[in-house]
Order: C-alpha cells, then sequence, then structure tokens
C-alpha cells in the first residue's frame, strides 16, 4: 500500500470513502449544512455527499460563509470525516478549528502535493502523523 | 477564546507575527445553523467585546419587514439571537454585503479584517486596503483581539499581479454596459482562480458599481480576493507598477468570443416565462436605483422585480421622494439582507431573471430557480414584459 506524505494543517485520524471534487466548490451554495450533499446543480459532483466521506479537493471558492457550513456539518454529524486539500485553504481549515474549539469533534485538514493528489483513490486512512494510505 | 483561535489559524497559516488591524467587517451575523448562534453567543457570554470598528454583513431577516421572510418561528428566532448576539459585542448594524458604499470605506495600504468575498475583493482592489479572505468566525476574533496574522495579502509582496488581462480586442461600447464586468469578472474567477491579475485596456471612467460588480462575480466564481486596473485602481498608476516591474506569469489577450461563452454560462436556461427578477447583490446603491427609475420609465411591472439593498440606501431613497416610484412601478425593495441568503421567493422553484452574476452563481442552489443572466435594461424590459427579454447586440 502506497504512503502518501501530507502536511497536516489539522492533525487527527480518520477513515473513509474518499470523495474526490473534480472542480472548486464553494461550500455557502455548494453543501447542504443540514444533510451534507452537494446542492450546486453545475458542479461534476452534485447529488454526491460529503458525509462521513474523507473529503479531496483542490481549495473552496467563494463564499466566506464556508466556515459556517463545515461547522454546522459537524455539529450535526453529518461532514465530511477528514479533508485533504493541494490549496491551504483557510476558510476551510477555520472551520474545522472552530469545530475543535466548540466542542463538535475534531477532523484532520491535510495538504498533499497535486502529484499525490492524483493518487488518492478508494478508502483513505489519515494517521496523527500525516500520512495517507490508501485502498 | 478569540486569541486562541486567532493564534490556531496563525501557526497554520505559518505567520511569524500578528499585526494591528484597523476595522473589521463582520459576516459571522448570517444564520446557516444553531452551531454559529452557539458561538457568537459563548463570546457573548465571555464578555467579548470589538476593539476596531466592525461593521455587519446581511443577516437572515429584513429587521424592516419581518413579514417577507419565510422562515419558521424557530429558524427565525436564532437568526434574530445570531443577528443580537453581534450588535452585543458592540459591531455596527449596518447589515449590508456593500459596507464600502455605506460609509465603511478604509483607505489604501490599512491592513483590515474583512469578510464577505465581495466586500473583501473590494477593500483589496478598488480602495487599496489589505485584507484576506477571512472566514466567519475568524472576522469577529480578529475584531475582538484587534490583530490578524501578518500573511497573505497583508503582506506587500503578496499583492503583484501575476497575471495580465489584456482587454483591448473588446469594443468600447460593451465596456460602457454594466453586464460586461459582470461577465468579465465570473470568466476571471474561474481563470484566475486565487491568483492577482491586472486588466489593462479598460476605460478609466469605470465606475464603483461596475468594479462591484466584477469583483462579486470573480469572488463567486472563483477565489479572487485582489485585482488590478492599470490606470484606476490604488496599486496600480499603471500596468507595469502593478506587475512590479516584472513580466507577467501568465498573459491572457481576452477575445469577446470568449466572454460571450461565458456569458451564456451563467444562465441555466436560455429564455421564455420568468417568475421573478432579483437585482441588488452585493446592495444596489442609490446610483444603481436611479439607473432602475430611468429604465423603468414609468412603466409598471409584470412579475416581481425585488431590489435587495441596505438601509443606508433606504434613507436616502426617501429623501429624494424614489421610495414611493420604485414601489408604485411594482418594484419590492428587500432590506438588511437578500434573496439568496435567507427564504424571501414566494416559490421554491422557476426561473429567475438577475444582472448579478453572485446572484446567477447561487441562485440555482440556493433557491432552486433556474437562472437566466442579462444586463440592467434586459431585467427591466423583462419585468414589464414577464419573459425573457435580452439584447443580443454588443455580444455577437
Amino acid at each position: 500500500m502506497p504512503v502518501i506524505t501530507s502536511r497536516a494543517l489539522i492533525e487527527g485520524e480518520a477513515e473513509g470513502r474518499l470523495l474526490v471534487l473534480e472542480s472548486d466548490i464553494s461550500f455557502w451554495g455548494g453543501i447542504d449544512p443540514n444533510t451534507g450533499d452537494v446542492i450546486d446543480n453545475r458542479h461534476p459532483q452534485f447529488g454526491e455527499s460529503v458525509a462521513g466521506r474523507i473529503l479531496a479537493m483542490n481549495r473552496s471558492i467563494g463564499s466566506s460563509s464556508g466556515s459556517s457550513i463545515l461547522l454546522e456539518l459537524l455539529r450535526l454529524g453529518c461532514g465530511p470525516a477528514g479533508i485533504i486539500l493541494i490549496e491551504a485553504d483557510f476558510i476551510i481549515t477555520l472551520g474545522a478549528v472552530v469545530a475543535r474549539e466548540m466542542g463538535f469533534g475534531q477532523i484532520p485538514v491535510v495538504q498533499v502535493s497535486p502529484k499525490d493528489f492524483e493518487c488518492l483513490a478508494g478508502i483513505a486512512r489519515i494517521t496523527r502523523n500525516g500520512d495517507i494510505l490508501c485502498r | 477564546m478569540a486569541m486562541r483561535i486567532l493564534c490556531d489559524m496563525a501557526r497554520i497559516q505559518g505567520a511569524d507575527k500578528l499585526i494591528p488591524v484597523t476595522s473589521a467587517h463582520i459576516d459571522g451575523c448570517l444564520y446557516h445553523g444553531a452551531s454559529g448562534v452557539k458561538f457568537a453567543e459563548r463570546l457573548v457570554k465571555l464578555q467579548g467585546r470589538v476593539t476596531v470598528p466592525s461593521s455587519l454583513n446581511v443577516g437572515a431577516l429584513d429587521l424592516q419587514n419581518p413579514q417577507k421572510i419565510r422562515l419558521d418561528d424557530r429558524e427565525r428566532d436564532l437568526a434574530r439571537r445570531l443577528m443580537n448576539a453581534y450588535v452585543a459585542m458592540g459591531c455596527i448594524p449596518s447589515w449590508t454585503c456593500a459596507p464600502y458604499q455605506a460609509g465603511y470605506r478604509p483607505g489604501a495600504g490599512e491592513d483590515i479584517a474583512w469578510a464577505e468575498s465581495n466586500a473583501i475583493v473590494f477593500a483589496n482592489s478598488v480602495l487599496g486596503a489589505r485584507t484576506n479572505r477571512y472566514g466567519d468566525f475568524m472576522d469577529i476574533c480578529c475584531a475582538i483581539t484587534g490583530r490578524a496574522p501578518y500573511v497573505g495579502l497583508h503582506r506587500p509582496e503578496n499583492r503583484v499581479a501575476t497575471v495580465h488581462i489584456d482587454t483591448s480586442s473588446i469594443p468600447d461600447r460593451l465596456k460602457q454596459e454594466d453586464a460586461f464586468y459582470a461577465v468579465l469578472g465570473s470568466w476571471l474567477g474561474r481563470v484566475a482562480g486565487d491568483r492577482v491579475s491586472v486588466f489593462s485596456g479598460l476605460p478609466v471612467t469605470v465606475t464603483d458599481d461596475q468594479l462591484k460588480s466584477l469583483g462579486a462575480s470573480a469572488a463567486s466564481s472563483g477565489g479572487v480576493a485582489l485585482f488590478h486596473v492599470a490606470g484606476v485602481t490604488p496599486e496600480a498608476p499603471t500596468l507595469t507598477d502593478a506587475l512590479n516591474h516584472q513580466q507577467a506569469r501568465q498573459t491572457i489577450i481576452l477575445a469577446r468570443k470568449e466572454l460571450a461563452r461565458e456569458r451564456d454560462r451563467m444562465s441555466t436556461v436560455a429564455g421564455g416565462q420568468l417568475d421573478v427578477i432579483a437585482v441588488g447583490s452585493p446592495h444596489f446603491s442609490l446610483d444603481e436605483f436611479e439607473q432602475l427609475l430611468r429604465l423603468l420609465d414609468g412603466r409598471r411591472c409584470a412579475i416581481p422585480l425585488l431590489a435587495c439593498t441596505g438601509r443606508h440606501v433606504i434613507t436616502q431613497l426617501e429623501k429624494k421622494g424614489w421610495l414611493q416610484a420604485l414601489q408604485n412601478q411594482g418594484v419590492d425593495l428587500i432590506v438588511d439582507t437578500c434573496v439568496v441568503v435567507t427564504p424571501i421567493l414566494e416559490r421554491t422553484a422557476g426561473v429567475l431573471m438577475t444582472n448579478s452574476g453572485k446572484f446567477a452563481h447561487y441562485s440555482p442552489s440556493l433557491t432552486g430557480h433556474e437562472v437566466v443572466f442579462g444586463s440592467l435594461a434586459d431585467c427591466v424590459n423583462s419585468a414589464i414584459e414577464g419573459a425573457v427579454v435580452r439584447d443580443e447586440s454588443g455580444w455577437n
């Protein structure tokens, strides 16, 4: 099993089926905070859900309310189990930092290279030291 | 708690220090669920107070016409509690997404902590103030501590354009149109992502409202936080200045065809019957209402035309006697909020027309409506007809 090394923006452990976003998304207007469903009908992953998944994405676009949407997802238990980014996205990371502060759980948010991002498939496990194992 | 979150983020961002900020614009007052209320009320309980002037973004309620908002009682109560919590922390109840047109205009070179994607890009680009794309929660943490991590666009070297967009082949006539700027922004967001760009060849007469539209669009389709316009914006007296006397990493000669394609992409249906027209994202300015009245020319709308704006504009409309004229011609004013952030529209599906790149981007997912993009003149003519009327000249 190949091991991908990442930079941990927020440390944590998680395992889940990968959801790789093929284009950038605004969490606000892009994901339903009550269900985790992708609701932007112009997005390639429209109809998928981020709930319980390891969400792999380049970065977020659009609204600064993205942090709020992630916080609400995590409070309701329908957020992603972990997030893998290419760009260090501070709107998304902030949502996860505040969730930890508020006691809504701690999910890992890690950053990988574009090349390693291409290798993500199947079920991914993120370890405490930032290694990513896919199977 | 605010300082702890700020320091967590500073560490993640790799900042070596915190710097003072002179103002904040707070987006956290917009209701998205109970978690935001719990967060704000915890700060209030800990006696959090802002230490710099902090304007508030739109909320989920029209406080002047509460009956217009279709939230259930529980959510209405939570939205109200959220707004109250931010006011209790000393924020200014400005309730607008265009604070820069409501008297909150930081000067060039000032470090600020602004949230609301369109306000961020306007403050950076048009005013020359310095802010990163702050998300909800970070905005209030910066406002309470009066500090922000010294990273990203607070650092002068990161404000230099790397992408040059040459618009000289676009006809001047198109550059006079409001719709051109929304389309240009939508294209920019997709092409530039979060890179800093500089436009050459735009007219020096470009207005604040046109740049507002460009920025809002670009911050919806992309993560744009800063663009320059050579000869217009404060950090671009010339193209060379914006590029800091270096070669652009990428130069794009923009073609009209490319923009025409982008304009098509902004609509999800081509034409036909309409249910509603929505304008005012970002919030309509007094000048935009003047144009709206001129275009209406005494005619009455056949379908609802909703114009979203801030209370600062309502006061001016009243003074000028325009409020009554607008209402007589069938314009429905939405104050303190807007149609995509909270349920206002009568139906949960249908076709909506707008001149806003931001509404065009978010309406399908947030209102359930298909969307048609057009100029303000197109929107007015369509409102009178009840069906899509678009002037295609200039685009083909």
